[in-house]
């Protein structure tokens, strides 16, 4: 099937994903490294990638959409663009964690080079990361999936547990993940170092395939993975002056 | 990258959809022309009482759930299609940044996945245009438009809210829009809900001050007029920096210390004469200044929006000074004044007729967006 496929929660992606089970594949892709800017810069990213890729609305069978977890304004754009497209277009709408692109990521990388267990560890800003732990796991067939372990959640990266790491989180405080893995795999999706790797759209499209292909089913649950609560307190009792 | 524009829709009477999603109101209105056919509103208040006001990742997080279900039932109470609609029109500014920006992702989505042009309107020049309005058949407020269609001459409006305090000369809604004043600090409602909060009164302080007002001595206390001292009046001749401006955080904190001295004194306090005297200075204010700003400005009629245009007291003393001054003074129904989808629609519909173009899909939400940006290109 052919999938829109969206991501904010880190960097802001596109990519229009046909899951087919002999050869799942990109039709187009767009990326941007600008975190900031998600607001202005999905929707035209649509156009062009559903340009790029020659597929009209009618051709999709669904958009596909990470539901983070990721710095909340931005993860916004992303739901609010995808769920809306879908809306228009009477499509529906399939969520997926985001990590889970990036596992995807993992799980593609030769043989020799691919952990059994793993963490994805992305910026969470704060001195912190969204993390979630993978296995990677071989199906009746020759595909090779990432399958969670644990997570996702969000914290130090400290307290991770002690496996090789991949994602932007990683490469961020490699200082406190001994495995954090920071040389550039030859025959990876992605070219750079796995400490800056970040979900994007395409990935999350051949992961999603993945899932499809091994006979299971698409979340339709697209609600954001925050982590955290809102900043706001709970203003006190007022300070009384007294006699 | 290379886009097309649409095509501007060629119509006398054009169906736009609006979307507002500036502060805590998600809001979807349609409207055919000046016609109303729906204007559906879901509201995070209630999500906001604990904290006292309004928090902007509360309110964020609420238009995110909000959105798809409020669009849908705008369709149904309007009775039409996505496809039907000539135009879409969405809140750009002024208003919460992250509230903003997930009305307006929503709003290209919309736009390209229909098709429609899109406008990235003005929050605040939104507030006037509902007043163009006419449901089941007549005006909802009073006639602002000529027979021609233009709008009438000597157009001022005061939006009075939670986030806003401002005085406006409207010239033209599509682009002569100017700021006459506006509050230096707090917002009026603002400073109603802080006020709620010294005297232990419920979330909104709006309809809580108003409430505990009644019964109440105004002139109990003496409580500070914010920017009315001749230093930042001036004169006709020669304005003081901020002749029609506002400011409420003084006011705020003379209350405070007002509190504390009952307290401090072991005495009871006085909720209902402070109060009485609190809205009597925060609707004294307003209501001098904007028909100063109306009698200096050739502004003959004024409308009233926002949500504080539900407090009684200031449409009161604001009827009774327009009617002293000979200006006409314009209130449409509250669920107007308040923030709306509606009010999007109007303008985009107004900006439609008029041949205005539409915005590009990469146009930026601007949570401080002058008036006199009208629409973004």
């Amino acid at each position: 099937m052919l999938l829109l496929c969206l991501d904010s929660s880190a960097a802001a992606s596109v990519a229009v994903v046909d899951t087919t089970e002999q050869q799942p594949q990109i039709l187009a892709r767009w990326e941007t490294q600008d975190t900031r800017s998600h607001a202005e810069v999905l929707t035209p990213a649509v156009e062009q990638v559903m340009a790029e890729a020659w597929v009209t609305a009618q051709e999709l069978n669904g958009v596909l959409v990470g539901t983070g977890p990721g710095p909340f304004t931005g993860l916004r754009a992303g739901l609010a663009t995808a769920r809306t497209l879908g809306f228009a277009w009477g499509l529906p709408v399939h969520g997926m964690c985001s990590l889970d692109a990036v596992a995807n990521d993992v799980a593609a990388l030769p043989d020799s080079e691919r952990p059994t267990e793993f963490v994805v560890a992305t910026d969470a800003r704060r001195r912190e990361v969204y993390s979630a732990v993978y296995r990677t796991e071989r199906d009746g067939g020759e595909a090779i999936h990432a399958v969670l372990v644990s997570g996702p959640s969000v914290g130090p990266a400290a307290e991770l547990p002690d496996l090789p790491a991949y994602g932007r989180g990683a490469g961020l405080y490699a200082q406190d993940l001994p495995q954090a893995v920071l040389m550039p795999v030859p025959g990876a999706v992605q070219e750079n170092a796995p400490t800056e790797w970040q979900p994007n759209a395409a990935s999350l499209g051949l992961a999603a395939a993945g899932v499809v292909n091994s006979g299971g089913e698409l979340s339709t649950k697209t609600s954001p993975l925050y982590l955290r609560e809102s900043d706001a307190k709970v203003p006190g009792p007022r300070k009384k002056a007294t006699a | 990258m290379t886009q097309m524009k649409p095509q501007i829709p060629d119509v006398t009477n054009p169906l736009v959809l609006g979307i507002e999603t500036s502060c805590d109101e998600t809001g979807v209105g349609i409207v055919r022309g000046r016609t109303l056919l729906a204007n559906t509103v879901s509201s995070s208040m209630d999500e906001h009482v604990r904290f006292g006001g309004v928090i902007p990742e509360i309110a964020s997080r609420a238009h995110l759930e909000a959105f798809v279900p409020t669009l849908q039932q705008a369709l149904e109470t309007a009775g039409v299609t996505l496809e039907e609609v000539d135009a879409i029109a969405v809140t750009a500014g002024p208003g919460l940044a992250g509230a903003l920006m997930v009305g307006v992702s929503a709003a290209k989505a919309l736009a390209l996945a229909t098709g429609k042009p899109l406008y990235a309107i003005n929050h605040l020049v939104a507030h006037v245009s509902v007043g163009l309005l006419e449901r089941d058949g007549s005006d909802v407020a009073a006639e602002l438009i000529t027979d021609d269609g233009d709008l009438v001459p000597g157009l001022g409006a005061v939006l009075v809210s939670g986030g806003h305090t401002e005085i406006l000369r409207v010239g033209d809604l599509a682009d002569d829009v100017q700021l006459l004043g506006a509050t230096i600090d707090d917002a009026a409602g603002e400073a109603y809900d802080k006020v709620a909060r010294l005297l232990e009164l419920s979330y909104p302080g709006g309809p809580a001050i108003d409430h505990a007002a009644r019964g109440g001595d105004p002139a109990a206390f003496k409580f500070p007029r914010g920017l009315s001292n001749a230093k930042y009046m001036g004169t006709v001749e020669s304005p003081g920096k901020h002749r029609y401006d506002f400011s409420f955080s003084g006011l705020k904190t003379a209350v405070a210390r007002v509190v504390e001295a009952y307290e401090a004194a072991g005495e009871t306090v006085p909720v209902a004469e402070i109060a009485a005297s609190f809205q009597e200075s925060v609707v004294d204010v307003i209501t001098r200044k904007a028909v100063l700003a109306a009698t200096e400005n050739n502004i003959t009629t004024l409308l009233l929006g926002g949500g504080v245009a539900a407090n009684s007291r200031l449409r009161e003393l604001l009827a009774e000074r327009c009617a002293a001054h000979g200006i006409r003074l314009v209130v449409p129904p509250l669920s107007l004044c308040t923030d709306n989808g509606a009010m999007v629609a109007a303008l985009g519909a107004r900006l439609v007729s008029r041949g205005v173009g539409a915005s590009s899909l990469e146009f930026t939400a601007d949570p401080g967006l002058p008036v006199t940006a009208v629409s973004v290109p």
